[in-house]
C-alpha cells in the first residue's frame, strides 16, 4: 500500500466531498485509488467513515485494523472511535469542535471533547485544528471539509500536491464558492505548514 | 472513458455497456444507485423505471425479456422476498432476452431487516448466481452474467454485497453504448403459459442444464486458485477481498475463489482440493460454500477437515474483516502474532450517535400529534419501513411493531381482533403504502376491521435517497406524470373517512386522530409535508425571555436542534428548520418562528 487515509466524522459534516477530492487527486497524481463510504441509516446524525486507499495492492475496500497512515477527523469523539485504524506512526488531523450526539440534551453526560483530544495527543503524532477559529473568516464551518485537506497537504501528510488537490476542489465545488473554498484550503495549508516534519 | 464510480455505478455502467433496453427495480440500501446511474447516464432507447415495488418490477422484465429484450431488475436483498413470486416460476418458464436480476445482499446488517443469503435463494429457485468481490469485478461479471442468461434462457442472479455496492473504484467504460436489437415477443403458449405439465418438463430440464452450467462454471475466469499449501482457505464475493487483503503477505495458502456459487463449480473446486487436507470457509451471511464442500466430499468420498461458521471458526452472523479474518487465519495457520497495533484499552468512553429523525421533519409531529390525542388510552402503534421507524426512539416512543414492507397496515387488523378494548393505529410511507400497504387497506375494509391508517405522506422515498414514487409526479424517465393521489385511492377502497392534515399544525392534527379515534371502522389520516430534506426551510425558530428552562420541549419531542447550553434551553440554527413544532408544544409561549430571507 502506498497510502491509507481514513476520513471521520458525523452524518452531514461533508466528509463525502472531502474523500471524493482526495481520491480524484490521487488519481490524478498517477496512483490506483480505492475508496468506501458509509450509506444509509447511519447517516441520519451518526457516524460516518470513508476509507481512501492509495496504491496497487488494495484489495479489502476497508482500511485494515493498524494499517492508516493519516486519520482527517471531523470531531474528537471520532477520531478516538477510528484510532483502531491508525498504524503506528501515523498522524492524526482532529478538529476540536466536538459535535454532541443529538441524545445528549435527553441524557446530558457533559461531553465537550477535551478528554478525546487529550487521550489523542498521548497516543499518535496529532495535530490538533479548532475549526470555528479556522473558519471564521469563511462565515460557515462546511468549509471545513476543504480546509483540513489544507492543513494535511500543508503538513506534509498527504503525499499529493497542493496544486493537484486544489485542482481537483475547483472542479468540484460550485462556481460561485470556489474563492471561498480555495482560501479556506490555503488558510489550511497554513496552518499545516507549522506543523511540516523538516 | 474511464470515471470513479461506485460498485452500483459499475455495475449500471455495465448493463448500459451489455445493450440492456429495460431497467426497473424498487429502491432500497444498498442497491438504490444502480437504477439511479443509469437514469442520470445517457441511455436512450432504454426504458428506466422504479416500479411500485420489487414483485412489478420483477413482472415488467419478464415480459420484455420473453421478447428478446435485455433487462436488468434491481432490490436489496428482503426485496427479492417480495419478487420471489414471479422470480420462482419465470425460473420454470425461462426468458429469452438476458434477464439479470441484481439482488444486493447486506452483511450486519448495516440497514436490513433480515441477513439473507441470495446464494441461497438460486440455489432454492434453481437458476445461477455470481458473486462479484469489487466495483471492478462487478463491472466485468455482468456481461458475463448476460451470456450466461441467454445461452441458458434463464433468469440469473447477481449479488453484491454492500462493501462491494459503496466501494468507489475507477472504471472503463465505453462512451457511447446502444441497447441491443431484438426479436419481439414470438407467441407461443406451449412455452410462455405457465401449467403443470410445463413445470415438470421444465424442472427436469432445469436439473440436467444445471449440471451443464456448473461443468461450464468450473472454468470461469473468476473461479480461482492462488497457492498450493495443505491447509486451504475457501472465499467468495467481498469475502475473498478481505482474505486476499491478509493472504497478500502469505502467497504460498492455497486460496480458492468461488465466484459462481450456483449451480456449484463442482469440477473446479475438487481439483482445487486436490492434495487438500483442510479447508477454512470463510463467508458471510451462511455457510453456504461450507455445506456444498461438505456434500461434494461426501458423494466423492474426498477426506478432509471442512471449517467455517458450523464448526465455529467463523461467526455465525455479521460482517467479516480483514480484522476479524487476520485472527481465524492466525489460529488456523499457526502465525505468529501480528505486529502490535495501537493499545486502546484505556480509550474514553465515547458517545453513542443512535439514529434519529432529524429537525423538523414532519413525521416527529404526526407521531407527536397521535401520542397527545391518545394519551391515557390503550393503543397498538404498527410501525413500518421507512425513515419513520425511527418514531420508536425516545422520547417519543411511537413504534410498538416493525416486520416488513406494509405489514403495519395489516398487523394493527390483527390486534384489532385479539383486543377490542385498544385502538390500532398503523404508520406508513407514502413509498411504502403504493409498495404494499394498498392491499392490507382492501382487506381491512373487507374483514370489518376497525383502525386508523396513519399515511405519512413526505412526498419521496426519503430513507433510500429520496427516489420518486407514485405520488410524487415524477418518475425515472423524467417525465412529468399523473400523480396517484393517496386520499383518491383510500376513498376508492371505500373508506368513509380520510382526513388530509398538515403535522406541523398540532392543534389540526390533535383534532383529526381524535375525530377519527371516534368513529368505528377503517379510517385514515394523511399527514402531508414534504421531507426537510428536501425543502428549503423557511425560518429558524428562537427562545424568547419568557423560557423558564422547563426542558419540556426536549422531554416531549427530542428534537436535535432542542440543546441545553449551560443548563439553557437553546435552539441550534444550524439544524432548525423552523417547523414550529417545539413553539405549539411550550406552555410560556417562549419559542418564536422568525422568518428566514433567503
Amino acid at each position: 500500500m502506498k497510502k491509507d487515509i481514513l476520513i471521520c466524522g458525523v452524518g452531514g459534516q461533508g466528509t463525502v466531498l472531502a474523500s471524493k477530492i482526495l481520491a480524484a487527486s490521487a488519481m490524478v497524481d498517477g496512483d490506483a485509488v480505492h475508496s468506501a463510504e458509509t450509506i444509509g441509516m447511519a447517516q441520519r446524525g451518526g457516524p460516518v467513515t470513508s476509507h481512501v486507499r492509495i496504491g496497487d495492492d488494495a484489495y479489502s475496500p476497508l482500511i485494515p485494523f493498524g494499517s492508516a497512515d493519516l486519520i482527517l477527523a471531523f470531531e474528537p469523539s471520532e477520531a478516538v472511535r477510528n484510532l483502531c485504524y491508525l498504524k503506528k506512526g501515523g498522524t492524526v488531523i482532529v478538529n476540536s469542535v466536538p459535535v454532541k450526539p443529538v441524545t445528549e440534551s435527553l441524557n446530558d453526560t457533559g461531553y465537550d471533547g477535551t478528554e478525546m483530544l487529550s487521550y489523542l495527543r498521548g497516543k499518535c503524532d496529532c495535530i490538533v485544528i479548532d475549526g470555528e477559529e479556522l473558519s471564521k473568516e469563511f462565515g460557515s464551518s462546511r468549509y471545513f471539509n476543504i480546509a483540513i485537506l489544507g492543513v494535511a497537504a500543508g503538513a506534509g501528510r498527504l503525499g499529493i500536491p497542493q496544486e493537484i488537490v486544489l485542482g481537483e476542489i475547483v472542479k468540484r465545488v460550485p462556481a460561485r464558492f470556489t474563492d471561498t473554498n480555495k482560501a479556506a484550503f490555503q488558510k489550511g495549508a497554513e496552518i499545516g505548514a507549522q506543523y511540516a516534519i523538516k | 472513458m474511464k470515471e470513479y464510480v461506485m460498485g452500483n455505478g459499475a455495475i449500471g455502467l455495465a448493463a448500459l455497456a451489455a445493450g440492456v433496453n429495460l431497467v426497473s427495480g424498487y429502491p432500497g440500501t444498498p442497491s438504490s444507485e444502480i437504477v439511479e446511474t443509469i437514469a442520470k447516464y445517457p441511455h436512450e432507447g432504454v426504458h428506466v423505471e422504479w416500479s411500485v415495488n420489487e414483485k412489478a418490477a420483477m413482472e415488467v422484465a419478464a415480459a420484455a425479456a420473453y421478447s428478446g429484450a435485455r433487462t436488468l431488475v434491481t432490490m436489496k436483498q428482503v426485496g427479492l422476498n417480495v419478487a420471489s413470486d414471479p422470480l420462482m416460476s419465470l425460473a420454470y418458464v425461462g426468458v429469452k432476452g438476458g434477464m439479470v436480476v441484481v439482488s444486493a445482499d447486506d452483511p450486519g446488517p448495516i440497514s436490513s431487516q433480515t441477513e439473507q443469503d441470495t446464494r441461497r435463494f438460486a440455489e432454492f429457485a434453481r437458476i445461477p448466481v455470481f458473486d462479484p468481490a469489487s466495483p471492478e469485478e462487478a463491472y466485468e461479471m455482468i456481461g458475463d452474467a448476460y451470456e450466461c442468461s441467454e445461452k441458458y434462457r434463464t433468469p440469473v442472479l447477481f449479488r453484491p454485497t454492500t462493501r462491494v455496492d459503496h466501494a468507489y473504484a475507477a472504471i472503463d467504460f465505453p462512451e457511447k453504448t446502444e441497447p441491443k436489437p431484438f426479436e419481439g415477443f414470438i407467441k407461443d403458449s406451449k412455452k410462455w403459459v405457465i401449467f403443470p405439465r410445463l413445470s415438470f418438463a421444465n424442472h427436469a430440464m432445469m436439473e440436467k442444464r444445471n449440471v451443464e452450467i456448473g461443468e461450464e462454471f468450473s472454468s470461469y475466469r473468476y473461479n480461482t486458485v492462488e497457492g498450493t499449501s495443505e491447509k486451504a482457505v475457501v472465499a467468495s464475493g467481498i469475502s475473498y477481498a478481505y482474505a486476499k487483503e491478509f493472504l497478500k503477505d502469505y502467497p504460498d495458502v492455497r486460496l480458492i475463489r468461488i465466484a459462481t456459487p450456483y449451480p456449484f463449480p463442482e469440477t473446479f473446486v475438487k481439483k482445487a482440493l486436490e492434495g487438500v487436507t483442510e479447508v477454512l470457509c470463510v463467508e458471510e451471511l451462511s455457510p453456504y460454500n461450507e455445506e456444498q464442500i461438505a456434500k461434494l466430499c461426501g458423494r466423492n468420498g474426498i477426506t478432509l477437515t471442512i471449517r467455517g461458521k458450523l464448526t465455529g471458526d467463523v461467526p455465525a452472523s455479521g460482517e467479516l474483516s480483514t480484522n476479524l479474518l487476520a485472527g481465524i487465519f492466525r489460529k488456523y495457520l499457526n502465525l505468529p502474532e501480528g505486529e502490535g497495533a495501537i493499545d486502546l484499552s484505556d480509550a474514553p468512553a465515547l458517545p453513542m450517535r443512535p439514529p434519529v429523525l432529524c429537525a423538523g421533519c414532519p413525521h416527529r409531529a404526526s407521531f407527536y400529534a397521535v401520542k397527545k390525542a391518545m394519551q391515557g388510552r390503550k393503543c397498538y402503534f404498527c410501525g413500518d419501513i421507512g425513515c419513520y421507524t425511527l418514531g420508536n426512539a425516545m422520547p417519543l416512543d411511537m413504534c410498538d411493531t416493525c416486520l416488513c414492507m406494509g405489514a403495519g397496515i395489516t398487523m394493527a387488523q390483527g390486534f384489532h381482533w385479539t383486543d377490542k378494548e385498544g385502538t390500532a393505529f398503523a404508520f406508513v410511507g407514502d413509498s411504502t403504502f403504493f409498495a404494499s400497504g394498498m392491499t392490507g387497506v382492501v382487506n381491512a375494509v373487507y374483514n370489518n376491521a376497525e383502525m386508523i391508517l396513519c399515511v405519512l405522506d413526505n412526498s419521496t422515498t426519503a430513507m433510500t435517497g429520496h427516489q420518486p414514487h407514485p405520488g410524487t409526479g415524477r418518475n425515472m424517465m423524467g417525465d412529468i406524470v399523473e400523480k396517484v393521489d393517496i386520499a383518491a385511492v383510500l376513498k376508492g377502497i371505500g373508506l368513509t373517512k380520510v382526513v388530509t392534515v398538515n403535522p406541523l399544525d398540532l392543534d389540526a392534527s390533535v383534532k383529526a386522530v381524535l375525530e377519527c379515534a371516534a368513529l368505528p371502522g377503517v379510517k385514515a389520516i394523511i399527514f402531508k409535508s414534504p421531507c426537510v430534506a428536501i425543502v428549503k426551510p423557511t425560518g429558524k425558530c428562537i427562545v424568547n425571555e419568557n423560557c423558564i428552562n422547563c426542558g419540556l420541549c426536549i422531554s416531549e419531542i427530542g428534537c436535535p436542534a432542542l440543546i441545553r447550553v449551560d443548563g439553557q434551553t437553546k435552539i441550534d440554527r444550524s439544524l432548525c428548520s423552523g417547523c414550529g413544532l417545539c413553539s405549539q408544544i411550550c406552555p410560556m409561549g417562549a419559542i418564536e418562528a422568525e422568518e428566514v430571507s433567503r
